[in-house]
């Protein structure tokens, strides 16, 4: 499992005073804690900080790539915010994101190609947020289709299905664990990667939904997630889930992870 | 004599049968319409808002619950007196332009409409000029937007410029929600409220009305 660290979003409570206060120390804690727990990416996010979300950007890719080895995810919605993020990433960043949306499609490509950034998909166009499965192939068909065209590695495209929740369309989880199947048949060599958390809200035990939402849609071919690494027990279940989907040769990673008492969760 | 405190616990257990049979019952037995309305349907709706709230009910019960006080509703409307509205207020409610999020204000649309708001939802992607148009043709008490992304909250306020250019400002009350708007964004750009949820957002324009 690919892991995008979700815990750099001025949208936290904590984080959005360290950010404005540009409080060095807090912020890089909060990076190498998710790295050493094992985030592929460290996600960057100072959306709430509107007329100065550029400015917060450079500051926290720099600060926080200061002190991590792992690349950085620029999670913005603006290409403006996003260039600056690129501008002051050092090696090849992932964007999140691009959707098919025409203005949003053709503002943010080109900074994919200029700086060789990895690409978060979401599969929404200009008609609106996907209903069904049938939304979701579609859309992820022409980002897929429009980004290879473009020049993007298809293993640069991380598939956002977009989550929502079960609890306003109790058919949602089946539809988008029927996209995701149908996607990554489709497209091999295609990553898939959610923000896990909207599938369980407006319900009770959250947690629970999420942890099971991810091993289901990793069953089907999602090989990413956006969420939260410092929660040691969706991390053992990513990993055992990764063991049992063969993804783990000789079982080494599951083993290892074991003697070191990360799955004593 | 009818029994609204059954019907509004029949509300809030989303029974839709038996809140349409209980309708029927207290129709049947000559009670007020408007009595049914407020002291059983609108009671229990308001119960369930309340429990939403404080965490003691969840999203997908608060629906079967509009779900089961709608069925109600259309048994009594057509009973109402000439001139006795069931409705309290009118709301324009919209997601705003480049913004295509509309699961939350759906949400907040069913709470306001469970609460007797006569609810006017332009969708989703609407521009100052569609909201402004709307509110000429409506004249609601409450404008409600909502926007999910921090790209699309500044057109909360072109809206809200564009009320005022227009002299529509004074006529209506301006209320704004979704994930990344925050109450100071509210004050700053001049709206008159701000609700972190869709109960909320229904207490408020309840607020603002009265």
């Amino acid at each position: 499992m690919i892991i995008i660290g979700e815990l750099i979003n001025t949208s936290r409570e904590e984080v959005e005073p360290a950010v404005k206060e540009r409080d060095v120390e807090f912020i890089q804690n909060l990076a190498q804690e998710q790295e050493k727990a094992g985030a592929d990416f460290i996600d960057v996010n100072c959306g709430t900080l509107i007329r100065e979300e550029a400015e917060a950007m450079e500051w926290l890719v720099e600060t926080v790539q200061e002190v991590v080895e792992v690349p950085l995810c620029i999670d913005s919605p603006d290409p403006e915010v996003i260039r600056v993020g690129l501008e002051t990433h050092q090696g090849k960043a992932l964007v999140n994101s691009i959707t098919a949306e025409e203005e949003r499609y053709q503002e943010t490509l080109p900074l994919l190609q200029e700086y060789d950034a990895e690409v978060v998909a979401l599969v929404m166009d200009d008609g609106g947020m996907p209903k069904d499965a049938e939304d979701r192939i579609r859309v992820a068909a022409q980002l897929i289709e429009d980004l290879t065209a473009d020049g993007i590695d298809i293993d640069d495209i991380y598939v956002d299905p977009i989550i929502q929740p079960i609890g306003t369309d109790e058919k949602m989880g089946i539809q988008i664990l029927n996209a995701i199947q149908e996607i990554v048949t489709e497209y091999p060599g295609v990553h898939i990667t959610c923000g896990l958390s909207n599938i369980s809200h407006g319900l009770p035990e959250r947690p629970l939904l999420n942890q099971a939402f991810m091993l289901l849609a990793m069953s089907r071919g999602m090989d990413s997630a956006i969420l939260d690494p410092l929660d040691e027990r969706i991390m053992a279940l990513a990993t055992a889930a990764d063991t049992l989907l063969a993804n783990d040769q000789y079982c080494a990673n599951y083993i290892k992870a074991a003697k070191s008492g990360h799955l004593d969760v | 004599m009818a029994d609204f405190e059954r019907l509004s616990e029949e509300v809030i257990a989303g029974s839709v049968d038996e809140v349409a049979e209980l309708t029927q019952e207290a129709i049947d037995g000559g009670a007020e319409p408007k009595e049914i309305i407020n002291q059983g349907l609108i009671n229990g709706m308001s119960i369930v808002g309340q429990r939403f709230k404080e965490g003691d009910m969840f999203v997908p019960e608060v629906m079967m619950a509009a779900k089961a006080m709608k069925g109600g509703m259309e048994l009594v409307e057509p009973l109402l007196a000439e001139g006795d509205t069931s409705t309290v207020g009118t709301v324009v409610l919209g997601t705003v332009a480049g913004d295509l999020h509309d699961i939350g204000k759906n949400l907040v649309a069913m709470m306001m409409e469970s609460a007797s708001l006569k609810v006017v939802d332009l969708g989703i992607d609407v521009d100052p000029a569609e909201f402004v148009e709307a509110v000429k043709e409506h004249q609601p008490d409450v404008l409600g937007m909502s926007a999910l992304l921090t790209t699309t909250m500044l057109e909360m306020q072109n809206t809200i410029e564009l009320l005022e250019e227009e002299g529509l400002r004074d006529s209506l009350k301006v209320i704004i929600g979704g994930a990344p708007v925050t109450p100071d964004f509210g004050e700053e750009i001049g709206a008159d409220a701000w609700a972190p949820d869709a109960a909320s957002a229904k207490d408020k324009v309840l607020e603002l009305i009265d």
